[in-house]
């Protein structure tokens, strides 16, 4: 069986040999190392994805919840007058209601009784009677948030001094778990029981909103016109190098290019969603317009000639044909740069985005934060009960990346369609 | 210049002219000095071998070659008279008179009826919904394809067969009213079949537009053409009616491409 290379005339392949059933067998074991490899990694980040994704919900959904103490409360002797025929929100500011609140508190949990509810709990008061001002001459039951000791006491451990309160409250049947819905509606705090995620995530909101209006446009008209129109010279190859350069520069050096031009030079205001956005429109817009060229470059050619040879102009072939067909792959891109603005902290820490802000922003010019910053903040507290919120910020965040994603996905499939 | 059969053939009506015509892409000269004049009432077929540039010089007719981005076009080429390269000349209304088909169909990824009303649509040729409907039914019935589809004008023209689809994208020449319709190689993607189609479409449509077509095919070009040009590593080799082109060629290398020496 052995041929030597000399000889002119060529053995027959043995393909039932031994050396080719080997060779048969090496290739099976081949396949099978690569499928199992291939699990084996998919196995790997499923397994983080889950642990992530456990732990925070684990962690997170704590934060959505607080603990309430059913306060009992005379209205009948409490120190104030309200005439339940003229009450509104206005009315009910003078009317002393934390004063109100403390003295039941007092009454009913003893003498340090008002350190036990949150500072915030007349408030639940005052919804209490706007919703229905007949109370006011009644003793009622409302269910008002405790502080963040007995909250912590609840949930996790606290000191030995709140435990033994928590045990007595307990006792005496008058706590219970609520949802925490000023976390969805308020803004950030000092005090845990009463932050809220409402201002940060308004602040993401503006802040994609000028980014995607910035970046999109430009980078789309961009790619159009480096695709369609720019002459192939040396200067477009300059401007392609740097746009994909562009693509691969450190967030936070966009962040000191916004803080030197929109803060410095320009003078725009500072800590604002209108900085921020520009500054993420600046790093967004490089992947829209790499994405875009690649979406504008897979149109078929065929659809060009037969526009250009009806007589359709330059601008009608680029209109009515390769950016519709284009768009679904533009958009691609869009989801892909939108979801890195949306989770980027470096560069809106350096144009002041990190600010303490306690009131959700009203508009664009308005100081603000975002999420990502602040979950970064709420991180860096020292107080326990910020553990829980942070979770729960990181569960607002994703959720707001999926929704933004599922419009993207959506909005996608739906060009697709028009063939 | 024209040579003297050249001078014998020019017809009453020549709708386009072309005069010591060179295209050259980047320093490669893709056409040499040719000369042609293409009738109004006659088919004229382009044949020759693969890389003989007939292709090329079909698209210097509407100045698709502008789109390529190192092609340079030297001459004369007329319609009507009137110089296509001049500055003067705008080349959008140029290719709305000189309508084009191509090798592969490429209908656009939309609707029959849009795919026909889209070249009436941009050059503002109806305005009213009824008047554009009447356009498409006849650029559809013109182009022998209204029977097949009027069930489903609002289905997509790429779902069509690919001889309905090249049949499609007649129709939608048509549909601009063009007065020059060029074909570059329409049936080289299609069945036996669906060429008997085009090519009887393309004898009723004789004498109402002037129609080039460009063909590798010696037997479509003798059966759908009156006028025969043959092309050959860049220069126009023979012109002359397509009956005596292919019983009795002048040039050697004609009758050698036609007897199947080469190509």
């Amino acid at each position: 069986m052995t041929a030597t290379p000399s000889s002119s005339v060529r053995n027959p392949t043995d393909w039932k040999g031994a050396a080719m059933q080997k060779r048969i067998a090496g290739r099976y074991a081949a396949e099978r190392r690569f499928k199992l490899l291939g699990m084996a990694a998919v196995l790997l980040s499923a397994g983080f994805l889950a642990f992530l994704l456990i732990s925070m919900i684990g962690n997170g959904a704590r934060g959505f919840t607080r603990t309430e103490i059913t306060l009992p409360i005379d209205f009948r002797t409490a120190p104030m007058v309200v005439d339940p025929a003229t009450v509104t929100a206005q009315s009910l500011v003078s009317a002393n209601l934390q004063d109100v609140t403390a003295q039941a508190a007092v009454t009913a949990l003893g003498p340090n009784g008002d350190t036990l509810l949150s500072p915030n709990a007349w408030l639940t008061v005052r919804d209490a009677i706007l919703d229905n001002p007949q109370i006011v001459t009644e003793r009622v039951v409302i269910s008002v948030p405790a502080s963040t000791s007995i909250d912590l006491a609840a949930k996790t451990d606290a000191s030995a001094a709140d435990e033994a309160s928590y045990a007595r409250l307990q006792q005496s049947g008058m706590v219970s778990t609520g949802f925490n819905s000023a976390f969805l509606s308020a803004s950030d705090a000092t005090d845990p029981t009463q932050v809220g995620i409402w201002g940060a995530f308004k602040g993401s909101l503006l802040t994609m909103i000028v980014t995607l209006l910035l970046s999109f446009p430009v980078g789309v008209a961009t790619a159009l016109y480096l695709e369609e129109y720019a002459p192939k010279t040396w200067w477009t190859d300059i401007i392609e190098v740097s746009i994909n350069n562009l693509a691969a520069v450190p967030s936070i050096i966009f962040g000191l290019l916004g803080l030197a031009i929109f803060l410095n030079l320009l003078a725009f205001p500072r800590s604002a969603a209108l900085v921020g956005g520009m500054t993420l429109a600046l790093m967004t817009m490089p992947v829209i317009v790499i994405a875009g060229r690649n979406a504008i470059k897979a149109v078929p050619p065929s659809i060009r000639d037969a526009a250009l040879g009806i007589g359709a102009s330059p601008v009608q072939v680029v209109f009515h044909h390769v950016l519709p067909l284009a768009l679904p792959g533009i958009l691609t891109g869009t989801i892909i740069g939108m979801a890195r603005a949306l989770g980027e902290t470096a560069p809106l820490l350096m144009i002041g985005m990190r600010a303490f802000i306690a009131t959700p922003p009203g508009g664009i010019t308005d100081p603000a934060t975002v999420l990502p910053v602040q979950i970064f903040l709420w991180s860096d507290e020292v107080s326990k009960g910020f553990v829980e919120k942070t979770s729960a910020a990181i569960i607002v965040l994703l959720a707001f990346l999926l929704a933004m994603n599922g419009l993207a996905i959506y909005l996608r499939n739906k060009f697709e369609k028009r063939w | 210049m024209l040579t003297d059969e050249q001078q014998a053939l020019k017809p009453n009506n020549a709708k386009m002219s072309a005069r010591d015509v060179n295209v050259f892409y980047g320093a490669k000269q893709a056409i040499k000095t040719v000369s042609i004049d293409v009738d109004m009432d006659n088919v004229t077929a382009f044949i020759g071998p693969s890389g003989c540039g007939k292709s090329t010089f079909l698209r210097t007719l509407n100045r698709m070659n502008d789109t390529v981005a190192n092609a340079r076009v030297e001459g004369d080429i007329t319609l009507d008279g009137e110089n296509i390269y001049a500055p003067s000349m705008d080349v959008v209304q140029l290719r709305a008179r000189v309508g084009m088909v191509f090798q592969k169909p490429n209908p656009f990824p939309k609707s029959i009826y849009e795919n026909i009303a889209y070249g009436p649509r941009i050059h503002g040729l109806a305005s009213a919904k009824a008047d554009m409907d009447v356009i498409v039914e006849k650029s559809l019935r013109r182009a022998g394809l209204w029977d097949e589809v009027k069930d489903r004008l609002h289905d997509s023209g790429t779902a069509l067969s690919g001889g309905q689809q090249q049949r499609l994208c007649i129709g939608r020449a048509i549909a601009v009213e063009p007065e020059v319709i060029l074909m570059d190689e329409p049936c080289s993607a299609l069945d036996p079949i669906a060429t008997a189609k085009i090519e009887e479409l393309i004898h009723e449509l004789r004498g109402r537009y002037a129609i080039v077509i460009v063909t590798h095919n010696m037997q479509q070009a003798a059966r759908v053409s009156q006028r025969t040009a043959f092309f050959h590593l860049g220069t126009l080799v023979e012109y002359g009616v397509t009956s005596d082109i292919f019983t009795n060629p002048k040039a050697d290398r004609t009758r050698d491409y036609i007897t199947g020496r080469y190509g």
